[in-house]
């Protein structure tokens, strides 16, 4: 005889809308969700609805004060300071967007690993994660950027790489969290190999707090990204950047502050709201995340 | 407890050795070395062959890893191609330059963080907490670069108080630093007393919350008594391991806001050596930073365990 029940257990779409709807009952969650999307369809169609092309430049327009052709005003270069702040968050979210992933990802998996793993194995790799951690994030990518460059080819793989090493930490710890647990060792009892049991077992369980650990890791890439751009090791002109901006429009703040203003808004507005959606994740998701300094 | 003292020891010393090897790998893959950045142009045939053998370049790789770490053990960070000078020369200024921003930093960051934190937890959700808490938050997430362009904008270009940019040459004496070095210490500050103020915060409502902190008042404990006695000494215990963290943070930090204010410090001595590809004053400083980052997480951890009544007797329980 068949075993009918009335639970069913939810699946990943109803798990999905239920914890959007939780980020979004929450004040502070729905704020930073709002601004996330809005820079993201931003970021889409930009360049459809920007009144001026972000390279036209024109030498009597320069630095001049906000009206009604330039409601921002114009750059050193004459150029739209509106059209350039709009689209000067693409070049940083469609980076971060894909490295952010990336570094969760390797991250990821290589602390599960080395959680299930343990022994000495695990001692030297958190010795040399220790290591990697005590050197300044502005040296470590320097070294790779002066390296290989400043395209995005090689800033993905650079932030990836980077900033998937604290997850690292992370994933290895909420992986000894589950390691113990009896469902684990009933896997190991039937013989499961230690690639299933990553796979059925841990990769399930470990999720959430890598999602949420995502979530920070994107903020902080942001920040090292515009930083990167803002000292000149990011991305290289023309191409508008909020980081970029601001170190161009530095030298005329007390003739156009607008200048440094309007990407200092757009980059701000970005990662308070990548950082409230982060909060209420964590707290929709039940994690608990412990207090940290950025990396 | 000895014992354990001597467990983190060992494990930050070997933190420090790994970041050196680290540290040199990272400087071997970079293009070019001491005699390219040195000759230039000319570096090629026999003027590079001459240099790299006058330098020891011509040797292995491990030999010259053992060589530099040995010399760095006793001080000698070696010597700067360009100028022949010794670099623990060049890197002192800037160290001690760097030194007086943090250090300015933290004498205003950590009382203004115990103070404003533990205030913001007794008035929990009132407006002052309110106002404290989210300032904190955009102080936190904000980069330092936009918040130090933000007040060199208001307090410098708008209000005129303070200069906007360091002119002060790197080894001029200290007192000439004034009052150029005041917005560099109030952007440190800023960001400090932020990462800080949120851990003493949720501490001390954590503490507040807690079975004893209740039991204290119910017993009759008047509240400022319970606060000062019951709640605070144990809700700081875990803040000693922030201020660490965010210590070694502003060594990091550091890079971006001098390169703004234009302060010849160690960080943006950093970035100008690395695209100069000056490699062992790159190397210098990497150690530098490296080691004091372990150092304060040492320390830190050690202060804790001192001040921690149960680890400090864990081996009398037989833990």
């Amino acid at each position: 005889m068949a075993v009918t029940s009335t639970y069913r257990r939810a699946g990943p779409v109803q798990r999905f809308w239920s914890v959007i709807k939780d980020i979004c009952s929450r004040p502070s969650g729905a704020i930073g969700l709002a601004l996330v999307f809005s820079h993201v369809a931003l970021a889409l169609i930009g360049p459809f609805i920007v009144p001026y092309d972000y390279t036209t430049m024109n030498a009597a327009q320069m630095l001049s004060q906000p009206s009604a052709a330039h409601w921002l005003g114009t750059d050193h270069l004459g150029r739209d300071t509106l059209t350039r702040t709009l689209l000067g968050g693409r070049e940083a979210i469609l980076v971060t967007g894909i490295a952010t992933p990336l570094a969760v990802l390797w991250g990821g998996l290589v602390g599960v690993f080395f959680g299930l793993v343990g022994g000495r194995v695990d001692d030297v790799l958190m010795r040399i994660v220790d290591a990697f951690l005590s050197l300044p994030w502005i040296l470590k990518m320097l070294v790779l950027i002066v390296t290989f460059g400043t395209g995005i080819e090689v800033l993905i793989p650079t932030l990836a790489f980077f900033y998937g090493i604290p997850v690292i930490r992370i994933a290895r710890a909420a992986t000894h969290d589950v390691v113990a647990r009896d469902f684990v060792q009933a896997a190991r009892a039937r013989g499961h190999g230690r690639f299933t049991i990553i796979w059925q077992e841990l990769l399930p369980n470990v999720r959430d707090a890598l999602l949420v650990e995502g979530a920070m890791r994107w903020s902080w890439m942001l920040l090292a990204f515009s930083s990167l751009s803002f000292l000149g090791f990011g991305v290289s002109p023309p191409t508008p950047d909020w980081g970029l901006m601001i170190a161009d429009a530095r030298g005329f703040m007390s003739f156009s502050p607008w200048g440094v203003i309007a990407p200092m808004i757009g980059l701000s507005s970005l990662i308070i709201g990548i950082n409230l959606s982060a909060d209420a994740l964590a707290k929709a998701l039940g994690i608990d995340r412990a207090q940290k300094a950025p990396v | 407890m000895l014992s354990m003292l001597m467990r983190r020891s060992a494990l930050g010393l070997i933190t420090v050795w790994l970041v050196s090897i680290i540290i040199f790998i990272g400087v071997e893959i970079l293009p070019g070395d001491a005699c390219t950045a040195f000759l230039e142009r000319e570096a090629q045939g026999l003027l590079l062959e001459n240099c790299r053998r006058d330098l020891g370049l011509d040797r292995p790789a491990w030999m010259r890893y053992g060589e530099w770490a040995a010399n760095a053990l006793s001080g000698n960070l070696g010597v700067s191609p360009d100028g022949q000078r010794q670099i623990s020369e060049l890197v002192g200024y800037r160290l001690r330059n760097t030194l007086l921003l943090a250090s300015g930093a933290i004498l205003c960051g950590i009382p203004l963080a115990l103070f404003l934190g533990i205030v913001a937890a007794l008035w929990r959700d009132r407006p002052f907490d309110i106002i404290v808490s989210t300032t904190a938050i955009a102080a936190m997430t904000i980069p330092e670069f936009v918040s130090a362009t933000l007040l060199i904008l208001i307090f410098s270009v708008w209000l005129g108080w303070v200069p906007g940019i360091v002119l002060t040459s790197s080894n001029a004496p200290l007192a000439e630093f004034f009052p150029e070095v005041l917005l560099p210490i109030a952007v440190l500050t800023l960001v400090m007393t932020a990462h800080i103020l949120r851990t003493v915060r949720s501490s001390v409502i954590e503490t507040l919350a807690s079975d004893y902190a209740q039991m204290a008042l119910l017993k009759g404990v008047p509240y400022w008594q319970m606060v000062f006695r019951h709640v605070l000494p144990n809700a700081l215990l875990p803040t000693i391991n922030v201020v660490a963290l965010t210590i070694a943070w502003l060594l990091g930090g550091v890079v971006v806001i001098e390169t703004v204010f234009n302060y010849p410090g160690l960080g943006r001595m950093m970035i100008d050596s690395i695209s100069d590809r000056d490699l062992p004053v790159t190397q210098a400083i990497a150690l530098i930073i490296a080691s004091v980052y372990v150092g304060v997480n040492l320390l830190a951890d050690l202060l804790t365990m001192v001040a921690n009544p149960r680890l400090r007797t864990a081996h009398l329980r037989g833990k």
